[in-house]
């Protein structure tokens, strides 16, 4: 029975190879030229072996005495035929010091395997067999991990070709690198936009889902910016380029996500280094497995000291330990998460940033831009002492050298072309406001604490909302209400955070305490602190670091302009809709492709699944590898299972972290 | 300085021997071995020569792992 068992296995081997061999041949397999070796090593071993096996010992027996020696012959050149360069990699390792590793693993339980054979003139099965597994099960390994990890660098591969550049009314097709800026190229319907720039001519529609995860087309037509990364859908583009190849919007990104797996998690550390301490510890433990229990046999229990079986254990032993699932599938996980959450628009920069975020239970907001559109507009003007238009042109020139988004919103109500030379001395004071000339009058406009600096009497407001107060030669001269929209899926986002598990959402903001509660209740945050300069903001966020457990992790969403110190202070900074904002990018750690905040539950959920699935491998890997060295050194498995238990181990758990790709039902 | 190199590698725990003995070769500054994009990333010392350093460094990473390419 066992044979038959061990006959049809080799027929399978034998059969799975010449199948691969044949796919292998195509050149969308993507099979390396090393892996076609060696697949036509396993072919050759176990065809071999097959042959040996059906003869038989006692066809060799009929030689008389030196039958013996050509059967061992045979068994030995089908050995080195499948397992030579372990042999080779293990013998180097014990040269260069580095003795301990899963080749000298095998090697060593082989060998050892391969010599009681010698001794009995057994079965030489047993020892080629294993290592045509082992061989088998690494084959599978690179094949399996090289094309996970194709795939998944494929997926975040939004690298252009080419531009096209017109020359003599004919399209060529040249390097992005060589693009200079300035120049115009063209781009045609259904490819991807190469450098970022204006458009300048003709209109369509562009698919930003390779950047946002986003699959609502964007509008484009003359005048507008467009940002590299996006695919061009309806009509044909001629743009001219703001940015070099290597500044675009899709280089820095391509850099972003290539380097993120260089930083590493904790998990993976922890992996590395229980590596280093594993693969000697096993080989101590089998030493002794080997030496120590026939000892007691012989000298405290007076037994036969069974020598064979337990140096037949300890090999085993050897081969059930090889730490390979785990050190393959951990990176390979995080791999896949990265990949996924940028599928999904979220730019993780980093597997320890993934490792923080799925620990979150705090998360701080910033209001402006981040849970509100951040677009200003004036709703209303109150108690002014002259025309409102007439305030609002004050107020708009005052802040004319701002580029905050209230002067912006000024400037629009404003109406017309700033005249900057109507303006001067201007002096922005920091979470208060601006006092200027204008026109020979001071105009003084900004929040209540400006007008009490400047020692005015304002006129409190009943609306909701900014209100920039206006002083003009010292003298209040009513004030200007200006609000923010509040974000349409913001409420939902925060619902959806406090599903997700976070315990705590902050809110932090310059605005009014009033505006800032509103806001607050209407979304439904626990927390808000209002009227906070830039530096209050880094000061809260380092009180609630200091609130929270040790274990909870606190993260910061902003919209990556003002927030730069406060992103980095946090356990781990998100920025949100980075399109095109190079120090969002610079600043976070995470980055949110658009503006929508439901992201951020989103990328809490994919690191989540990320680190279960890290967790399933550490758990199942080291568990399995456990339970076999346990069942071995009593006696129960012999090497064919251990073999099966790792190669199994192993298979299992990169199809495990493979599943972190896939992230579309969260 | 940095420059980035393509490699070849088969599994992560090579990857992690080919960093660890790049970062040991005199005129590196320090060294990345991504091993999920095949990419290795040299921070050069000051004033060294990438070409010689490299070959130094593909020397070291030959002998942790035989089977390893870094395309120069």
């Amino acid at each position: 029975m066992q044979e038959m068992i061990e006959s049809g296995l080799l027929i399978v081997v034998a059969v799975l190879s010449v199948i691969l061999l044949l796919i292998g041949q195509r050149p969308s397999s993507g099979m390396t030229k090393r892996q076609k070796i060696m697949l036509g090593r396993i072919l050759t071993a176990t065809v071999l072996l097959l042959a040996l096996q059906t003869l038989g010992s006692s066809v060799f027996d009929q030689l008389g005495a030196a039958g013996r020696w050509v059967r061992l012959a045979l068994y030995l050149v089908d050995y080195l035929i499948i397992g030579y360069d372990i042999l080779r990699k293990a013998f180097k390792g014990i040269r260069n010091g580095q003795v301990f590793d899963e080749n000298f693993l095998m090697a060593v339980a082989t060998i050892g395997a391969l010599a009681l054979a010698v001794y009995e003139n057994g079965d030489y099965l047993e020892s080629i067999a294993v290592m045509l597994f082992y061989q088998v099960g690494e084959w599978f390994q690179s094949y399996a991990v090289g094309r996970s990890r194709r795939n998944i660098s494929d997926l975040m591969d939004i690298r252009p070709d080419y531009a096209n550049i017109e020359r003599d009314g004919k399209l060529e097709q040249v390097d992005p690198d060589e693009v200079e800026i300035g120049s115009i190229i063209v781009v045609q319907p259904g490819e991807k936009v190469p450098i970022d720039g204006v458009v300048t001519e003709g209109v369509s529609t562009l698919n930003t889902a390779a950047l946002t995860g986003e699959s609502l087309p964007r509008d484009a037509k003359a005048g507008d910016e467009i940002i590299s990364g996006c695919v061009n859908m309806t009509g044909v583009l001629k743009i001219k380029t703001t940015k070099e190849f290597g500044e675009s919007t899709v280089s820095k990104i391509l850099d972003l996500v290539e380097n993120a797996s260089s930083r590493k998690s904790k998990s993976e550390d922890f992996i590395s280094r229980f590596a280093k301490i594993y693969t000697p510890a096993v080989c101590y433990a089998a030493l002794a497995l080997a030496v120590l229990p026939p000892l007691v046999r012989m000298f405290a229990l007076g037994l036969d000291a069974g020598w064979e079986t337990w140096i037949y254990r300890a090999l085993t032993f050897l081969v059930a330990s090889c730490p390979c699932a785990l050190v393959i599938s951990i990176p390979l996980s995080f791999f896949a998460g990265i990949g996924g959450a940028s599928k999904a628009g979220v730019l993780v920069k980093g597997s320890n940033y993934l490792e923080t975020l799925s620990q979150t239970k705090v998360v701080v907001f910033d209001k402006t831009g981040t849970l509100t559109q951040g677009v200003f507009e004036v709703n209303g003007i109150h108690h002014s002492e002259m025309e409102n238009a007439k305030l609002v042109e004050y107020a708009a020139l005052a802040e004319s050298a701002s580029s905050h988004p209230i002067s912006k919103s000024l400037q629009k109500a404003y109406g017309k072309e700033i005249d900057r030379s109507r303006v001067s001395d201007i002096q922005e004071i920091s979470g208060n406001g601006v006092i200027a000339k204008v026109d020979g009058h001071t105009v003084a406009a900004g929040n209540d604490k400006l007008m009490a600096r400047i020692g005015v009497d304002y006129i409190n407001c009943h609306s909701v909302g900014t209100i920039i107060h206006m002083a003009i030669d010292g003298k209040y001269a009513g004030h200007i209400v200006i609000s923010d929209v509040v974000k349409p899926t913001s409420k939902q986002a925060i619902q959806a955070l406090k599903a997700a598990g976070v315990q705590k959402t902050v809110m932090l903001t310059g605005d009014a305490k009033r505006v800032a509660d509103q806001v607050a209740q209407d979304l439904g945050v626990d927390q808000v602190y209002s009227q906070l300069l830039p530096a209050d903001k880094v000061e809260k966020v380092e009180a609630l670091l200091k609130d929270k457990p040790e274990k909870a992790k606190l993260a910061f969403v902003g919209d990556g302009i003002n927030d730069a110190p406060v992103l980095g202070r946090a356990d781990i900074g998100i920025a949100m809709g980075a399109m095109g904002s190079d120090a969002a990018i610079e600043a976070a750690d995470v980055v949110l492709m658009d503006d929508d905040p439901m992201k951020i539950s989103t990328a809490i959920k994919i690191s989540r699944k990320c680190l279960r699935i890290v967790y399933q491998n550490i758990v199942v890997a080291i568990g399995v590898k456990l339970i076999c060295l346990v069942l071995v050194a009593l006696g129960f498995a012999n090497m064919w299972l251990a073999v099966f238990a790792d190669v199994g181990v192993m298979i299992l758990a990169v199809l495990n972290a493979i599943r972190a790709l896939f992230v579309k039902n969260l | 300085m940095k420059k980035t190199y393509k490699i070849e590698v088969d599994c992560a725990n090579c990857a992690n021997l080919m960093e660890d003995a790049a970062r040991k070769t005199s005129g590196v500054q320090n060294a990345t071995v991504n091993f999920m994009t095949q990419k290795m990333i040299v921070e050069f010392a000051e004033g060294q020569e990438p070409a010689s350093v490299m070959a130094a460094v593909q020397k070291a990473c030959k002998k942790v792992e035989p089977d390893c390419e870094i395309f120069l």
